[in-house]
């Protein structure tokens, strides 16, 4: 009956609001993850620490150095005047890369020679280098195809404009400038999201029986379905006052752009948070203990969802086994759900695929969290 | 309605080799105060916990107004009450608010709502501390807002399980106040209780020690179907008294009461034999009483089964 569900719901929400440690979950918890984590999960390579170890000396070494300097992805820390320097940059780390321009460079550009020079990269750490080599490409062709046009006209041959035979245009739609904010801080809502959800209604079903409040409950004629959902309607409104809280920070300190619908985004993050939350239920209802209860909420949630739901990871690359298990997570779901809307401005005509799975994720949490709970001591 | 209230069949709980009630068949009258009497863990709480049905019984069965306490819980949970031994009140809520929620779980229609609160705030002298959180309640306090919580909905039979346990004893008395009109409104109680003066205020009394019920009468009967007779002794030195009537023979049992003993015995001349015994220590006085619950309780606890 409604008023039994309405009366639970009233009851938890009097006792949230009376617990000065829950404003600290709800509002802190959210607020310093987002930060924390957006700050520190940065996979820009910017500011690579490189070395130039310039034999050439001349003014086409150094309009290459210059090339390097500008592009904003390199920065000069060092100019080695031997090769024991340069091992002992790279060695002790203090250099990522260093550039090295043979004595010939100049002479062998002059005579129409390719002038070769040569790259040392730290591929100890191969996510960065394989970053910075992409960028080291694109700076040398770069260089490179200007030198060849100098050359060509100064030998007397005209063409309009810069020729160059093939040119490839790539453009970066829905993220034009690469930012790895735009990527992570999406996944970052769905994983925070996830482990606060989970959190806060992990407690509620253990905690009256640990109280000995759950005998009044039991005597009475409130029902298990009652029990639940009158439990998780207060969560169901302090998980969207969080989704409102991590939207707004994500925009306002990370600039992460959201071109498609806010309505479609906040009613695709209401159903997920349900789905959530029921998980939470789930283990309140089993859960021998507040703690255990916890424990488990953020076991079940931080690390699946950080691994396997392709916040960071691609889904893709995992072994189909693992993808399996991936596609069960909520967050999984939730963040194709919002890097589509956010970058993209997909509308629910091709979300509603990952939008139905967390539906039915929520139904399914609640109806089992009803049906394991024990009407008995 | 049935002229049996309570009927309960052979219950029975174990929990893995442990039995926590063994076979417990009992039949109440409606309008009767019943209680359950015995030591920490006889099986007060596991009885209460069946008959409120929020336990599983192992074996057999338990029908409250007709009603089988499990499978037709449903049915039965509006027209019966139970308040735990714990408290079991939402300590974070007002005692208004307490009120309000059990009300409405309840379904209790508004009109009704206000009247019972009124009487019962009033009855339990809750009043001035109805905006107070149950927390921040005494205890003689709280177990009157857990009765009042219980009351709400105006049930017929109502279980109390050590309702007045920790409770100070003019608050135990004004609890008791209250029971008793409930008694007059027709209300049938079935309370455990470890106080014997509590089980001499009820109509019938069962006694239960580790699962098993060991007997089961008025306060009266139990008291006269006693072996022996009764007498009351101060002596000093008092140990040396005790252990010089626990060793004369026809002596069933000695128990200390604060400085007075209480000697079951049977023997022809009980006074000369017990002032024989004494010999040589200070008699201060010996009368023969007439034994009370706790005696009778005493008596079967100590290993002797029904006479």
């Amino acid at each position: 009956m409604m008023l039994r569900t309405w009366m639970i719901m009233w009851k938890e929400f009097r006792q949230i609001a009376r617990d000065p440690r829950m404003l600290t979950v709800v509002v802190a918890l959210p607020t310093f993850m987002i930060l924390l984590y957006g700050y520190a999960i940065n996979l820009d390579v910017r500011d690579v620490r490189m070395a130039v170890y310039d034999q050439s000396r001349s003014r086409q070494s150094r309009e290459l150095v210059d090339a390097f300097a500008r592009s904003g992805y390199f920065h000069i820390i060092a100019y080695p005047e031997d090769d024991r320097e340069v091992t002992a940059l790279l060695d002790g780390g203090r250099a990522r890369m260093v550039l090295i321009i043979p004595v010939r460079f100049a002479r062998r550009l002059a005579d129409g020679d390719t002038a070769p020079v040569q790259i040392l990269v730290d591929g100890a750490d191969s996510t960065t280098a394989s970053t910075a080599l992409g960028y080291v490409a694109g700076i040398v062709q770069e260089y490179s195809s200007r030198v060849a046009l100098v050359t060509v006209y100064r030998a007397g041959l005209t063409m309009r404009g810069a020729w160059k035979p093939v040119e490839n245009r790539t453009r970066y739609w829905y993220n034009p400038e690469l930012r790895s904010n735009n990527f992570t801080i999406p996944g970052l809502i769905a994983v925070i999201l996830m482990v606060l959800s989970a959190l806060l209604t992990s407690v509620t079903v253990v905690r009256e029986r640990e109280r000995g409040t759950i005998e009044g409950l039991l005597v009475s004629p409130v029902r298990p379905m009652e029990l639940m959902l009158g439990k998780l309607a207060p969560y169901v409104l302090i998980a969207f006052g969080d989704v409102l809280l991590v939207m707004a920070i994500s925009s306002a300190v990370f600039h992460v752009p959201l071109v498609g619908s806010p309505a479609l985004v906040l009613a695709l993050a209401g159903i997920f948070v349900i789905a959530v939350l029921g998980i939470g239920l789930l283990i309140s209802t089993v859960a021998p203990t507040q703690q255990l209860a916890m424990v488990a909420a953020v076991m079940a949630t931080q690390l699946p969802t950080v691994l396997l739901s392709g916040f960071i990871f691609p889904i893709s690359s995992m072994p189909k086994a693992i993808q399996l298990l991936s596609n069960i997570l909520p967050a999984t779901h939730f963040i194709r759900i919002l890097r589509g809307i956010f970058l993209k401005g997909n509308d629910l005509a091709i979300l509603w695929q990952p939008a139905l799975v967390l539906a039915a994720i929520a139904v399914a949490m609640v109806l089992l969290s009803a049906n394991r709970f024990r009407r008995t001591l | 309605m049935t002229d049996i209230a309570i009927d309960i069949q052979d219950l029975r709980k174990t929990y893995g080799d442990l039995v926590a009630l063994e076979g417990l068949s009992l039949a109440i009258a409606p309008g009767e105060v019943f209680g359950l009497l015995g030591p920490d863990g006889a099986g007060k709480t596991t009885t209460m916990r069946l008959l409120a049905g929020i336990l599983a019984p192992s074996d057999g069965s338990a029908r409250v107004l007709g009603m089988d306490v499990f499978r037709e819980a449903d049915g039965l949970k509006r027209r019966i009450g139970y308040m735990p031994q714990r408290f079991a009140l939402y300590g974070d809520l007002t005692v208004a608010e307490n009120l309000l929620f059990f009300a409405n779980i309840y379904s209790v229609s508004r009109a009704e709502r206000l009247k019972r609160e009124a009487e019962l705030l009033a009855f339990s002298r809750l009043e001035p501390f109805r905006d107070r959180l149950a927390m921040h309640l005494s205890g003689g306090m709280k177990q009157k807002l857990a009765l009042a919580c219980t009351l709400m909905h105006t049930p017929e039979v109502l279980f109390l399980d050590e309702p007045t346990t920790g409770v100070d004893p003019v608050s135990r008395r004004e609890f008791w106040r209250i029971l008793y009109t409930l008694v007059n409104q027709g209300v049938t109680l079935f309370l455990s209780t470890p106080y014997m003066d509590e089980a001499e205020r009820c109509t019938r009394v069962a006694m239960l020690n580790r699962g098993r019920l060991v007997r089961c009468g008025t306060p009266g009967e139990l008291k006269a179907g006693m072996r022996g007779m009764m007498l009351e002794v101060i002596a000093d030195p008092m140990r040396e008294a005790k252990a010089r009537l626990t060793a004369l023979p026809g002596v069933h049992d000695v128990q200390t009461f604060g400085e007075r003993l209480h000697v079951r015995l049977d023997t022809a001349d009980a006074e000369a034999a017990v002032t024989a015994a004494l010999d040589g220590l200070t008699l201060v006085s010996l009368r023969r009483i007439a034994p009370g619950l706790e005696d009778v309780f005493n008596a079967l606890a100590s290993g002797e089964g029904p006479s």
